[in-house]
């Protein structure tokens, strides 16, 4: 079964590099992707960009209506995801707590609804 | 409970609560084998003298109030369901648990240790049975136990009233086994210690004490243990149980530094062991050793205080560690002890013997995502100057780490490869007691639940 993994964090308290700057991986982070794969749970995973880059787009009556920002300002963002195809919510929920921003942040567990 | 509730009606049924909750949900759950029906019966207690107390003052012996209080309740509902569905066997129940009333208040009878071989009884799931405990014994709700056993809350909740459902109407006994049936005796009382382990190392994985109700759970554990060395206090393997979790306790202060920081076993300071503690931990281990019947928790135990010959002598009797693994690996053939049995023998026989042994244990699946195994391995490279492969094991440790001051830890390691000259640093993962008892990851994993 799938589960996304939503990464929620502080970002003031990791700055992120600048855009154009080289990012660089925590070693953390590495270790812990690396482990997925070799579990072979893994399916995708990537960081996102901080909250400055996010622009929010909405359709009202009919109308576009684009924002600077993220669609909610809360102090924890969405910062990064993965995607883990694991047997049941027990096993997803470990992998969870092994994730570095567990320790810092929030991860949320979501099953991916499964088309047929 | 309510902020309009005063403060010493509230400090007395919170007292009550603490001591006897366990007591007052054994004694009407035995005589009617409904626990969750006892649980709301005895919360419904527990509301009304939180009404009554402040008015009528904290009567003289609350227990006594509150299993009056919770036996009337409980009998009123079971009136009405036979009224509804009008079977004999409730007017059988009713008559017990109406038996009694108006018997001297102080003699609860104290049934708590049967309702823990209920709780860990065969029909009930291996991985519901520590958490049922928890919560019939001890009055922790569903919510706080998913967190310590890392399960969703629903899904704990489900596995909890499951469990309840099948004690009532699978007829699962309330009674302590017949002794002299040597077999089943000892096999149900594994289950009760191995579900007092389970809380205990569940408790110990908050080595910073962070969390405050996880760190109760290794303390709710010891109390436990403790009950169940009370009632039993003949049985050598429930006083090697307590002895190991109060070894193990002993150093709680030592495992992190000021600054939070992880602190190994080898490089503790024994001066922030509690000494009281190991010297509780050394009677116990001494007085069942007596019985001549040795089992693994007095083999765990032992290892523990072999470890604490460290506070005299300045270094643990790793010889001792070693020939004691052996036994515990010949007992059980837990490949975690086998694990630990490699760190003891890298000590004794250096590093290369203790991977030819890690060798042998790799053909086992659970292991690869096993971070003990991962960060023994490491180590014992490292010892050997394979800095490389050493490197790439303690990667995987760290990926499968969930404590972010063991993950920060093993960095250190992997950048101290590095820097230093061969040999490497020491095996620095060895902090066995609990350890031992994390549930396996992979296929097999009855709990799902993976190790850290």
């Amino acid at each position: 079964m799938q589960y996304m993994l939503l990464i929620y964090t502080d970002e003031a308290a990791t700055p992120a590099p600048k855009p154009g700057e080289a990012v660089t991986i925590s070693p953390a982070y590495v270790a812990y992707t690396q482990a997925l794969h070799e579990a072979k749970v893994w399916r995708a995973g990537d960081r996102l960009q901080p909250i400055s880059t996010a622009t929010t787009v909405r359709m009202v009556n009919g109308r576009s209506e684009v924002l600077n920002g993220p669609y909610a300002e809360t102090r924890e963002q969405l910062g990064g995801y993965y995607l883990i195809d694991v047997p049941d919510l027990d096993a997803a929920l470990s992998w969870a707590a092994r994730c570095p921003a567990a320790s810092r942040g929030h991860v949320e567990v979501r099953p991916l609804w499964t088309m047929s | 409970m309510d902020d309009v509730v005063d403060a010493p009606t509230r400090q007395a049924a919170e007292a009550v609560a603490r001591r006897s909750y366990g007591k007052l949900i054994a004694f009407l759950a035995a005589r009617t084998r409904d626990v969750a029906g006892a649980e709301d019966a005895l919360s419904e207690a527990f509301a009304a003298a939180l009404a009554a107390w402040p008015e009528s003052g904290v009567p003289r012996n609350p227990e006594a109030w509150l299993l009056t209080a919770a036996r009337r309740k409980m009998i009123d509902t079971a009136r009405q369901r036979h009224t509804r569905d009008g079977t004999a066997e409730h007017l059988v129940l009713l008559a017990e648990l109406a038996e009694g009333d108006g018997d001297d208040p102080e003699a609860i009878p104290d049934d708590r240790l049967a309702l823990m071989f209920a709780c860990t009884h065969p029909g009930i799931a291996p991985e519901v049975r520590a958490p049922l405990m928890l919560q019939v014994i001890l009055g922790f709700d569903a919510a706080t136990i998913a967190s310590a056993f890392l399960v969703a809350p629903s899904t704990m909740g489900q596995r909890l009233s499951r469990a309840k459902a099948k004690i009532r109407d699978a007829g699962i006994p309330f009674r302590v086994p017949v002794q002299h049936e040597w077999h089943e005796w000892h096999e149900r009382l594994d289950a009760v210690l191995e579900a007092i382990y389970a809380t205990y190392a569940e408790g110990w994985v908050d080595a910073g004490g962070t969390d405050l109700r996880r760190r109760n759970l290794a303390e709710e554990a010891i109390w436990l243990g403790s009950l169940v060395a009370a009632l039993l206090p003949q049985e050598p393997e429930a006083l090697g149980l307590l002895s190991l979790m109060l070894h193990a306790h002993a150093r709680r202060n030592a495992r992190r530094n000021a600054q939070g920081r992880y602190v190994p076993l080898a490089e503790q300071d024994p001066a922030l062991w509690d000494v009281a503690m190991i010297d509780q931990a050394e009677a116990l281990l001494s007085c069942a050793a007596r019985s001549h019947a040795v089992g693994r928790y007095q083999l765990e135990a032992a290892i523990q205080s072999a470890h604490g010959v460290r506070r005299r002598s300045g270094r643990a009797d790793w010889p001792a560690i070693e020939q004691l693994y052996d036994a515990l690996v010949a007992m059980t053939g837990s490949p975690v002890a086998g694990i630990n049995r490699a760190i003891a023998v890298a000590e004794t026989r250096g590093p290369a013997a203790a991977l030819a042994l890690l060798d042998g244990l790799a053909g086992d699946p659970r292991l690869a995502q096993y971070q003990p195994y991962w960060a023994a391995r490491a180590g014992l490279l490292a010892r050997m100057g394979d800095r490389h492969t050493a490197d790439q094991a303690y990667e995987r440790a760290m990926g499968l780490e969930t404590d972010a001051a063991v993950r920060e830890f093993l960095l250190q390691q992997r950048l101290a490869l590095v820097t230093a000259d061969p040999p490497g640093p020491m095996v620095r993962y060895d902090e066995p007691p609990p350890s031992q008892e994390r549930p396996w990851p992979g296929p097999t994993s009855t709990s799902g639940k993976t190790a850290t």
